[in-house]
């Protein structure tokens, strides 16, 4: 423990927190889901992937930078997900809720093996703006400005959508129609069209993390899969119940994570599976979940 | 009377013949085509079954099923090779380790229902595939390769192609015999009591977590003897046999052949075994594929093949009534 330099060790924890943002970006976008619409929507890594992709594709082919895309990605990739929730999700809604969740599944094999065919499975490299290259110093801790900028970045957008569903009249409508669809449509809300448009807004959501993410990963047909399920894990860990419990687990899990590649570098990639066993052991609920 | 004994009896006898007949084709199969390929349909056709057992029959949707077929083919290859343990003993013990396996995913996840299950199942499996990534026995990105099959009893040689086909022929035959029994025993009928009304069960005094278990340990040592099987016919143990393609793909093998259905998973798997080998010359993108067939399942014929047939029939006895029939 002692012979661990405190830098290396705060290092680390803010590394753990840039893959901690990620997870409490795509988990609250779940849990929403889950709210809503009682799926859940094992596409949202593939959301993610293609949100990077199409963000690669547009500075490669149209030559749109990352600002621009910042912005024209989520509207992107929120659009497929209306289309999906539209023609297939509304579909599925009267029954079972594992179907959604095997459609889901479908769609993400679907989109990762088609990305595959076309792109190849091999990374591509997505370059750091030109505004946030360079170093900012925290005290003893030197980071990339790009890392900084994820982390806080991420932080505003989870505070925002919290904000959102907590305090404004927009998010007391959805919490009203999560537990009561039949009464908030006799109060003349259009449900249906909310329900789209909140797993349009959610996959946006995916899709903003994955303009993010593409600068720090190298943009990869299989970057969804692969961190889908650990967001699957944090999810279980944290519980449905509350958006803000996702948002803080996530960026916890993400710290844990750091932690162990300083204490113990091989552990560090089933640390996450191994706290979810141990909260189930003695909260099966989920540390905010409610008993379902 | 005898108009309702008579078409009982003729069934039984065509139902017998069907048998003889598959029996036949069967044996004469691998001289025929190319037995390794039956082979990996058979080992599938297990693990599909295997999975049914859990998700059509217990309601258990299980995503991480993966981890008893590959965790089972890495220690029986291990045991074949490393310590080259016989055949009998190399299958038991990857066997056994599924079934450990599955009690560990069965303790930890057995009291969250549906949807949670599904994604602690997930979550364990992906541990799994990562230590298969680690670990240092399992050779990481290359997997264990040349595993020797042995001799069947210290007297058939098993190198053979021809004599290992009828082990795994057999072995899938024992794993369905086991299935079947299963399923239609009082334990079966509790595990669909339990499936269609779980409130129901309990308020009938029935310990449901522990007949859940029970199943899920089951279904786990069946995919696990299936990943033995699997392993030593093609003498290589990958990471693809414990990645979460594998466990949807065997989900989605038991949907469109159809869930809780008893031939369903051995029709789902055949088929979509069989059109993957046809994909992999063809050189379009497997995964795309199948994820498409999966959203068209479960958007379209979510009762599946078999499932579909049987209601048709069903239909149609309804319809001829059952005064003239």
């Amino acid at each position: 423990m002692l012979s661990v330099p405190l830098v290396v060790l705060l290092g680390q924890v803010v590394l753990g927190l840039i893959n901690g943002a990620f997870y409490a970006v795509l988990s609250l976008g779940l849990a929403i889901i889950f709210g809503m619409l009682n799926v859940i929507n094992f596409a949202h890594g593939a959301f993610y992937m293609l949100g990077a992709f199409v963000c690669w594709l547009l500075l490669t082919h149209v030559g749109l930078g990352y600002w621009p895309a910042l912005v024209v990605v989520p509207l992107v990739v929120g659009a497929v997900g209306v289309v999906v929730e539209r023609v297939f999700l509304s579909r599925l809604a009267g029954i079972d809720h594992l179907y959604g969740l095997l459609f889901t599944f479908g769609l993400a094999l679907a989109l990762e093996g088609g990305f595959i065919f076309v792109f190849g499975a091999a990374g591509n490299p997505y370059p750091v703006p030109d505004a946030l290259r360079g170093i900012v110093r925290l005290g003893p801790l030197i980071l990339p400005l790009y890392r900084f900028w994820v982390i806080t970045a991420s932080i505003i957008v989870c505070l925002a959508v919290w904000l959102l569903i907590e305090k404004t009249r927009l998010g007391a409508l959805l919490r009203a129609a999560t537990e009561n669809p039949r009464l908030v449509t006799a109060f003349g809300v259009n449900v249906p069209l909310l329900v789209t448009l909140t797993y349009g807004a959610c996959v946006g959501l995916a899709g903003f993390a994955g303009v993010l993410a593409a600068p720090i990963y190298q943009v990869s047909p299989t970057m969804g899969s692969n961190l889908i399920i650990i967001v699957f894990a944090v999810v279980v860990i944290g519980g449905l119940g509350s958006i803000g419990g996702s948002i803080v687990t996530g960026l916890a899990l993400g710290v844990i994570e750091g932690l162990t590649k300083v204490f113990y570098p091989a552990g560090s990639t089933i640390v996450i599976f191994l706290v979810m066993v141990l909260v189930l052991m003695l909260r099966p609920a989920g540390l905010f979940g409610r008993e379902t | 009377m005898a108009a309702l004994v008579l078409p009982l009896v003729r069934s039984r006898i065509l139902g017998a013949l069907a048998l003889a007949v598959l029996a036949v084709v069967l044996v004469i199969l691998p001289y025929r085509i190319y037995p390794l390929f039956v082979m990996n349909v058979f080992a599938l056709v297990l693990f599909a079954s295997a999975v049914n057992l859990v998700v059509g029959y217990a309601g258990l949707l299980s995503l991480g099923h993966a981890a008893f077929f590959g965790g089972a083919a890495y220690v029986t290859a291990h045991a074949a090779k490393a310590w080259a343990l016989p055949f009998e003993v190399s299958v038991l013990l990857g066997t056994a380790f599924a079934a450990l396996l599955g009690l560990l995913f069965g303790l930890i996840g057995i009291r969250r229902r549906g949807i949670y299950f599904a994604m602690i199942t997930l979550a364990l499996a992906q541990m799994v595939y990562f230590l298969a990534v680690q670990l240092p026995f399992t050779g990481g990105e290359d997997g264990i390769q040349s595993v020797p099959r042995g001799t069947l009893l210290g007297i058939v040689d098993l190198g053979d192609i021809r004599s290992m086909y009828y082990v795994v022929l057999a072995g899938m035959v024992i794993g369905l015999v086991v299935i079947w029994r299963t399923i239609h025993s009082p334990f079966g009928h509790v595990l669909a009591a339990i499936r269609e009304n779980e409130a129901r069960a309990v308020s009938l005094g029935l310990d449901v977590a522990r007949y859940k278990l029970t199943a899920f340990v089951l279904s786990a040592a069946l995919s696990g003897f299936a990943g033995a099987l699997k392993v030593l016919s093609f003498q290589l143990a990958a990471l693809n046999n414990v990645s979460w393609h594998l466990s949807g793909e065997v989900v989605l093998m038991t949907l469109i052949g159809g869930l809780g259905t008893f031939a369903g998973p051995i029709i789902g798997a055949a088929s979509l075994v069989t059109l993957e080998q046809m994909l992999a010359t063809s050189g379009l993108p497997i995964s795309l594929v199948i994820g498409t067939i999966f959203m068209v399942c479960v958007m379209l014929f979510r009762r599946g093949a078999w499932g579909e047939v049987r209601a048709r029939l069903a239909a149609l006895a309804d319809r001829q009534g059952p005064g003239k029939s």
